[in-house]
């Protein structure tokens, strides 16, 4: 469902659109939700002390949790007539809790196949100084008009 | 860089399957999972919603499968494939590198999917933080009926 909760269709779109962009912002409680659902225990996410340890500033959010951030940001956008067929990131720069999350996304090719039409994105997470920390590409089917 | 750390026992495990796993996909368990991300569709919490929309259960939010909450020993404690974990790899640090799915079908709750998991390659490197290895993995994802549901591309960086 769009913001405007319509659907999407294909015929709406065009190469170089950027879909509606979802805000994100981790508490500590997200992370251990997170931990427990996913079944990520690892220290780095909850434990300050574990993290310094190893090298890091403080606690960090999970890669993983930003791809789910990712898949988000696109079933937001494609619902309900639309699928996920595929998506994925590349974990190139921390996140920390209590700081904004932008989950973006800028369509980058159209084209059909066995009668779907599908759309390739480029998708990414950026943190508050526009730095993109986990780049990375989709293909979403949408219905026709 | 150093001699190479892949020995060859480790080159031989690419491209064999190494790690099988069975998982129920379950409504508390994407309930869980979605509650986690902050989805707000419906879909993914109520099941009369996901029927109605004409899913044959409560759907499973993307990158459900996976996750090591699916593992199904003791031990799984990080997002880590087993057959990567067990690796004898003299690096202390761990981090994921990159995750990436493809879906061929939705996955619902109810379904019972069988993974299978492969080292694709190793690729050895000089960052910035000292010397790494990458390993590349793969895991196909089988529901019960036969039909491949899903593919998951990811790597794991030793530093």
């Amino acid at each position: 469902m769009a913001t405007n909760g319509q659907q999407v269709t294909f015929d709406d779109v065009h190469v170089g659109d950027e879909i509606p962009m979802l805000r994100k912002a981790c508490s500590t409680q997200q992370l251990v939700m997170w931990a427990g659902a996913s079944g990520d225990f690892y220290q780095i996410h909850y434990d300050p002390d574990f993290a310094r340890v190893t090298g890091l500033d403080g606690i960090i959010v999970h890669g993983e949790l930003k791809h789910a951030f990712l898949g988000q940001l696109l079933h937001d956008w494609i619902a309900p007539g639309g699928f996920v067929r595929r998506f994925g990131c590349q974990y190139r720069g921390m996140d920390y809790p209590n700081q904004e999350i932008l989950c973006r996304g800028v369509v980058t090719r159209m084209y059909e196949e066995n009668g779907q039409g599908l759309v390739d994105l480029d998708v990414w997470t950026e943190n508050a100084g526009g730095k993109k920390t986990t780049p990375g590409s989709a293909t979403v089917v949408l219905p026709r008009r | 860089m150093s001699d190479s750390i892949v020995t060859a026992a480790m080159q031989q495990l690419i491209g064999r399957e190494v790690d099988e796993g069975v998982s129920e996909v379950t409504t508390t368990g994407c309930r869980l999972f979605a509650r986690a991300v902050g989805h707000t569709d419906q879909i993914f919490f109520d099941e009369a919603t996901a029927h109605a929309r004409g899913y044959r259960g409560l759907v499973a939010p993307p990158g459900y499968l996976g996750t090591p909450v699916n593992h199904r020993g003791p031990g799984a404690m990080v997002n880590i494939p087993t057959s990567v974990a067990e690796l004898p790899i003299p690096y202390k640090r761990i981090l994921s590198g990159e995750t990436s799915y493809e879906y061929f079908e939705p996955v619902v709750a109810g379904d019972v999917v069988t993974s299978r998991s492969m080292i694709a390659r190793f690729e050895e490197r000089l960052g910035s933080i000292g010397p790494m290895l990458i390993t590349y993995h793969e895991t196909a994802y089988t529901r019960q009926d036969g039909t491949m549901v899903a593919k998951m591309y990811g790597n794991v960086i030793h530093y």
